[in-house]
């Protein structure tokens, strides 16, 4: 029996939400050889605004392409946090931005907390790459994806200008990411 | 294979590379949510393949565009979503009217008017038979998944060929900006239909000539060949005519050329149908919580099946009058307030029980409300006409 991994990235417009989404899909498709649909849903201002990303990944076809029982959720803002976290599945996991998310869910739910923006913006200098902090995160925390299949993809879908700079925000996430027990 | 590519694209994308492999060299359009990605990749790729890419003042002169377009010789294609959509209803039955092959991309999104811009909807099925006015046929291709619409966009354009008639690609938000894995085929692999063009002299040339068939050849402006083209009943000579035996006799052959080659045009998945007591028929998105709610009902004892569209106009009454002879209900689930229903309806002559799962929320209808519908009220007779109150019913279940 194959199984089927939800995963969803929300935050608010502008975040590289609907990016992190692609990328991850991407790593477990193209380069894991797993199923991947990614899909999302936003609002129709181009900033601002609720804004998620969902990404199944499955060993064998996947027929609906939205998430039914998430496994792992990444909120980077109040907002996201409370309108789309209802669909976490039974002991999954959440990861918020501990500075932007203080209203934490009730719930069987592991949550998972590190100030990425934060991190992104004073550390690296670059509040932009903050999506991709996440990523390495998630990836560290619920290892769907390989590290070398995230990083591939990652890669591939920056400029040449920051690919160092991506590199580094990456494995920020990979190394935070092992040290993270849940709240 | 040699020459086949792997790529992680989006469903629009898809549409773009189905497009070009099928040999489209004309795009004129008017950017609209959520359909906009087809005309950016069009613009990007066509002018340096030898095409050409117009971006219009509006959708009315978009759809004009590619009529004109293919008259001189160029497959064409233009994109757009429901306001766009609706703008273009004139010029789609011109090219009905005229019998100018074209292909039209509506992604659907939520409507009436403007709506809801980013929210996909599926409440266009039956604006793509009757957003026209007039009798004339209806080509429409309801893909489900992101290599579907590279095939069935291929397969738009051979349609629009062999047919001559415009034929419209129809699939809702969600299909259209998802993204998967696709492998698109080499050059060759798959087939794609050449205009048929006349062999005789322009002298002896008659563009609607139904002497050898209801389909004439069509002469490419440029070649040499001159001839009338206009919405006004024509003789063969495309000059107008006010014949009533003539008038009578175009219109009667326009409907024709679709109905008498259904068979040919049709194309259904059947999954799990064989021994279904229930079926569902979902096209789109919806036809993808279908699928999952298959499964997991199989996994409960509960024969269900599903029957998927991929040509929903022509409606594939044969198969869903056959399905309906042996299940106790077809179930149909839409992202509308019930427009395709009445067709299953129709086609099922009162042979099952016909039930229909509304959304209209902008949210896919979630597997679980189907298996909810086929589980939880032991499948209670409905009519259309009593809806609405079940709707809420199913609404209050989901959310609750």
């Amino acid at each position: 029996m194959g199984y089927r991994y939800e995963l969803r990235f929300s935050g608010s417009g502008g975040q590289g939400m609907i990016l992190a989404g692609i990328i991850i899909a991407e790593a477990a498709a193209m380069y894991d050889g797993k199923k991947a649909v990614q899909s999302q849903s936003y609002g129709p201002e181009s900033r601002g605004g609720a804004s998620k990303s969902e990404v199944i990944i499955s060993d064998e076809d996947i027929d609906y392409p939205k998430a039914t029982s998430i496994d792992a959720m990444l909120a980077l803002t109040q907002e996201a946090c409370t309108k789309y976290h209802k669909d976490i599945k039974k002991g999954g996991i959440l990861l918020i931005d501990s500075n932007e998310v203080k209203k934490v869910p009730a719930g069987d739910v592991k949550v998972c907390s590190f100030p990425i923006i934060s991190t992104a913006r004073d550390v690296l200098g670059k509040e932009i790459v903050a999506n991709i902090i996440s990523l390495g995160l998630i990836t560290e925390i619920t290892r769907i994806v390989s590290h070398e299949a995230i990083e591939k993809a990652v890669l591939a879908r920056v400029p040449d200008a920051f690919l160092e700079l991506n590199k580094k925000a990456l494995h920020i996430g990979f190394e935070k990411g092992a040290t993270l027990s849940s709240i | 294979m040699a020459g086949n590519k792997k790529k992680f694209i989006q469903g629009n994308e898809a549409c773009t590379e189905g497009a070009l492999y099928a040999g489209c060299r004309f795009y004129a359009g008017y950017p609209i949510t959520p359909s906009t990605e087809i005309m950016e990749i069009c613009g990007a790729r066509l002018p340096r393949m030898g095409g050409a890419f117009i971006q219009m003042e509006d959708e009315i002169a978009s759809i004009c565009a590619i009529v004109g377009a293919s008259l001189g010789g160029l497959k064409s294609m233009t994109a757009t979503s429901g306001p766009g959509f609706s703008l273009m209803q004139e010029g789609l039955g011109f090219a009905c009217m005229t019998e100018v092959p074209c292909v039209i991309v509506n992604v659907m999104r939520s409507g009436p008017s403007t709506g809801f811009p980013t929210g996909p909807s599926q409440s266009d099925v039956m604006q793509t038979k009757w957003g026209t006015h007039g009798d004339h046929p209806a080509i429409v291709l309801t893909p489900a998944s992101v290599e579907e619409i590279f095939h069935e966009t291929v397969r738009a354009f051979n349609l629009s060929e062999i047919y001559r008639t415009p034929v419209i690609l129809l699939y809702d938000e969600i299909i259209g900006r998802m993204r998967e894995a696709v492998t698109i085929p080499a050059p060759g692999e798959i087939e794609v239909v050449a205009r048929r063009v006349p062999t005789c002299s322009p002298a002896e040339y008659k563009p609607y000539d139904a002497k050898g068939g209801d389909i004439a050849p069509l002469a490419s402006y440029g070649d040499g060949y001159r001839f009338h083209v206009t919405g006004l009943y024509h003789a063969a000579d495309g000059f107008p005519t006010n014949n009533t035996q003539l008038i009578e006799e175009a219109c009667i052959r326009l409907l024709r050329k679709v109905d008498d080659n259904k068979e040919r045009i049709w194309k259904n998945e059947e999954y799990h149908l064989d021994d279904a007591e229930v079926g569902i028929f979902a096209y789109g998105v919806s036809a993808k919580s279908a699928k999952f709610a298959v499964k997991e009902l199989r996994k409960k004892g509960i024969k269900a099946g599903l029957l998927r569209p991929l040509t929903i106009w022509p409606f594939p009454d044969r198969a869903v009058e056959e399905l309906a002879g042996r299940v106790k209900a077809i179930i149909v689930p839409e992202m509308n307030m019930g427009q395709i229903v009445y067709e299953v309806e129709r086609a099922s002559r009162g042979k099952c029980e016909v039930k229909g799962i509304f959304r209209v929320d902008t949210e896919p209808i979630k597997p679980v409300q189907i298996i909810e519908c086929i589980t939880g009220n032991g499948l209670k007779p409905s009519s259309p006409g009593s809806k609405m109150g079940e709707m809420m019913v199913e609404r209050d279940m989901l959310d609750g």
